[in-house]
């Protein structure tokens, strides 16, 4: 196994776990702390295949790609984050309503 | 139903969910591993066209000028997330409990290291990795460091500080237009007027981008006139 191949692998476990949080708690913090390993994990795998370059270059398109989607993820983290607290203010519960509970 | 019966129900939607994300792992996984050696990437063009992008390093020239629209979409991603915390709530007054002694002089130590770095860290960007998302996100760890330490940012008028949050995407945008006007397609930079185009272009969008990051962390507008801290 290469080193770009150990890579992919890991970021596809982040990934798997991230999903897991994602759909596993309610808490919308833990969501957004979930979506954000996911992202970690989308990354480690585009930057991993970066690496597949002929002659060992490596391509310099999904490292430009990653670059921007760190920071864009950052600010939509942001986002998400006061969107959280207007639930939670709105509801008293930083949980979206459960639709059985109706 | 009765407890027995919930416990043994939240059980089996548990293993069912692992079960799930397992085949998709295992899914991902074949998917990557199952991909030619010798992939289709894009390096030899990008090498190919180096020198007429007006930069030495591939990663911004990809960045900056073959995929330059995509990065002037980004920059508008990051201006309309920061428009939504904006239109959300307005900036909670921060705890103003004295920051610890370590966390102080950190903030002292580092800050003006950081904005130096961040400097650096544009104009390394032509010939080595860096450029003006690194910049900003520096400067934009500058900024939090400050705020978490429980000082002021310095008060800069109102639309001062909105200008130079949109400053980046204004450059960017008015760069393209130029020179579409001089006779190429949008975005499209002569090799010779790149290099200038380009460093203009990050230096304007690594403030922005700096700014905007530590704006978004506000979490909400800043309060209103009389008080107006930033």
């Amino acid at each position: 196994m290469t080193g770009a191949e150990l890579y992919a692998l890991t970021g596809i476990a982040l990934f798997v776990i991230g999903l897991h949080g994602l759909i596993r708690y309610a808490h919308l913090m833990r969501k957004i702390l979930a979506l954000n390993v996911t992202g970690a994990g989308v990354f480690l795998v585009v930057a991993a295949l970066a690496e597949r370059g002929q002659d060992g270059t490596p391509d310099p398109v999904p490292q430009a790609l990653v670059i921007t989607g760190i920071v864009v993820a950052v600010a939509a983290t942001g986002l998400a984050l006061v969107l959280m607290l207007r639930v939670a203010s709105a509801t008293g519960r930083a949980e979206l309503p459960d639709p059985r509970s109706e | 139903m009765s407890d027995a019966h919930a416990a043994a129900g939240a059980l089996a939607a548990r293993a069912l969910l692992w079960i799930v994300l397992a085949g998709a792992g295992a899914m991902l996984a074949t998917a990557v591993l199952s991909l030619p050696e010798d992939g289709l990437g894009l390096a030899d063009e990008t090498l190919a066209d180096l020198g007429r992008t007006g930069v030495e390093h591939p990663v911004t020239a990809v960045l900056m000028n073959y995929r330059a629209y995509d990065t002037l979409l980004e920059m508008a991603v990051l201006f309309l997330a920061l428009v939504g915390v904006w239109s959300m709530a307005e900036a909670r007054p921060r705890p103003t409990a004295p920051p610890g002694l370590v966390l102080q002089f950190l903030t002292q130590l580092l800050v003006p290291f950081l904005i130096l770095f961040a400097g650096y860290l544009l104009w390394a960007g032509a010939h080595e990795p860096g450029g003006a998302f690194q910049a900003g996100a520096v400067l934009a760890a500058a900024g939090v460091l400050v705020t978490l330490s429980g000082a002021q940012l310095p008060s800069v008028p109102r639309a001062l500080h909105r200008s130079l949050l949109l400053l980046g995407l204004v450059t960017f945008a008015a760069a393209g237009v130029a020179v579409q006007l001089g006779g190429g397609a949008f975005l499209e930079f002569p090799p010779s007027a790149a290099k200038a185009l380009i460093l203009a272009i990050e230096a304007a969008a690594g403030i922005s981008i700096g700014l905007g990051l530590v704006a978004i962390f506000e979490g909400g507008r800043p309060s209103e006139p009389e008080s107006a801290p930033r």
